[in-house]
């Protein structure tokens, strides 16, 4: 199990478990506002772009070829963006934090 | 008219060539031509670059055939830029998403479900006039919240509404859609509901109500933006899964597959080919001079297709793990019924495979569409399909 907490723009935090999945699946599980998944996970709406907290990026890891070119053109990318589809859930995540991207 | 793929579910891509050696096309239209930008990277830089790439330019001309001639009401928030964009587009944002809600989702399967058992029955039937046009218009009812009996009015305008026959622009025909609209506004002044005119002429917007040609602006986008891409998308779906009858098994397998094979779909048949701009100064895009106040298109059906990105570009993958399609668009403007559309294609799949065992294809009209040099097959005019059941075990 591994504990993840999103911080949204609005600056709600909601701290969840999960063993396995992606971020996306998680936020949209937990209703995450701003984490919609509206493509379902095939890395093609960038409406699961999150910030990952920097402390977490060397766990997370830095995006593909294919999803840093979704987050290259995006007005709010930063070096800690990644999607949240992209991202599996496993233990090493354990007490990762999440800012939802505008 | 000759079809021209050699079946009925292939649909070729005749950007190929084209996007690899130049990366652009050239399309006459009007005496306003329209330089077609057909690579993925070009088309989403190209999307994203609001300020150099205008939508809030004369209403009808960022679309393809151009419609100044015909209309001259602004589609919101589509022919629009920031900041103004980003105000109307907020305030549709969370009714658009309504698709995402369990009651809505209930209420589409229950039309699709009486929809697929009625072409069962049937046996065989037209899919475009008998299937495809009677769910998009059905479906509809729900986006806009108002009864399903609406629907039997627009199933009665035809597959043509914005076109006559043939590939001409059609005012007399386009008026049908804006006088109706106006009606229906004028009802909804007089007895407000829970429908979207209703929620849209009691929105706010730049410090005011929303204006009535507002209100008019997003119905007919809404009405016009979702109708032949819809029957598209869900008739070459309906083809696809005619003639590849294992991918409908696995769907019956694995109805957790649906979601990624509405993707594939949509990246493969590009239901809009593709959507303009209006340069604001002159500029350069693919090391083409772009001149202020000339057109280009961000071509999604050729940018879905471009092999630097997608493996295997001209084969449905039906569970393409990593597919980053632009077929609803891309950017600020992308698809404001694309949770809609999707949840449709989605119902209609796993439907398909819990009632249907197998669709035959009988006979069919290609309808292609001529862009310069290129001709692009986006569906069918007709297409006959047997529909068999499903034997149940219990």
């Amino acid at each position: 199990m591994a504990k993840i907490t999103f911080i949204t723009r609005e600056n709600e935090t909601i701290t969840t478990e999960a063993a396995a999945g992606t971020i996306m699946e998680l936020g949209v599980r937990q209703g995450v506002r701003g984490i919609d998944g509206d493509c379902g996970g095939v890395c093609s709406c960038a409406t699961c772009h999150v910030h990952v907290a920097p402390e977490y990026m060397a766990i997370v890891g830095p995006p593909g070829d294919i999803e840093s070119d979704m987050l290259e053109l995006n007005d709010n990318v930063t070096e800690y963006s990644r999607l949240g589809c992209q991202v599996q859930i496993t233990e090493d995540l354990d007490g990762l934090v999440l800012h939802v991207a505008r | 008219m000759d079809n021209y793929s050699d079946k009925a579910s292939t649909f070729p891509d005749p950007f190929g060539l084209a996007r690899e050696t130049r990366g652009f096309g050239e399309v006459e239209d009007q005496n306003d031509p329209v330089l077609m930008l057909l690579r993925l990277k070009d088309v989403r830089k190209t999307a994203r670059d609001w300020q150099s790439f205008r939508s809030g330019v004369t209403p009808g001309r960022i679309v393809v055939p151009s419609e100044v001639s015909i209309r001259q009401t602004r589609q919101i928030p589509f022919e629009m830029d920031p900041p103004e964009h980003t105000e109307y587009r907020a305030l549709l944002e969370s009714w658009f998403r309504r698709p995402q809600q369990p009651d809505y989702q209930i209420a589409l399967a229950g039309l699709v479900s009486e929809l697929i058992k009625s072409v069962v029955q049937k046996g065989t039937v037209e899919v475009v006039s008998e299937l495809a046009l009677r769910l998009q218009s059905q479906a509809l009812t729900l986006l806009l919240n108002v009864p399903l009996a609406e629907a039997e009015t627009w199933i009665g305008w035809g597959t043509h509404v914005f076109r006559s026959e043939g590939e001409a622009l059609d005012s007399q025909k386009a008026s049908i859609l804006y006088d109706y609209i106006d009606q229906q506004i004028d009802k909804a002044l007089q007895q407000p509901g829970e429908d979207l005119y209703s929620v849209l002429l009691a929105s706010r917007a730049q410090g005011r109500t929303l204006t009535r040609e507002e209100v008019s602006g997003v119905m007919i986008l809404t009405f016009a933006g979702g109708r032949d891409t819809v029957i598209n998308a869900i008739t070459n779906s309906i083809a696809y899964l005619a003639e590849h009858p294992h991918q409908l098994e696995r769907l019956r397998r694995e109805p957790e597959t649906a979601g990624k094979a509405v993707e594939e779909l949509i990246r493969y048949f590009s239901p809009l080919t593709h959507m303009g701009r209006v340069a604001a100064t002159d500029t350069e895009v693919c090391s083409h001079a772009v001149r202020a106040d000339s057109r280009v298109s961000l071509c999604w059906a050729s940018a879905n297709r471009d092999a630097s990105t997608f493996e295997n570009p001209n084969e449905v993958v039906l569970d393409r793990a990593l597919n980053p399609h632009v077929g609803f668009g891309f950017g600020h403007h992308n698809c404001l019924g694309a949770t809609h559309a999707r949840l449709v294609l989605k119902t209609l799949l796993t439907t398909l495979a819990s009632r249907v065992s197998t669709m035959e294809i009988h006979e069919y009209e290609e309808n292609n569409e001529d862009w310069g040099e290129f001709r692009r097959k986006v569906g069918f005019h007709r297409i006959q399909v047997k529909f068999n059941p499903l034997q149940q075990n219990n």
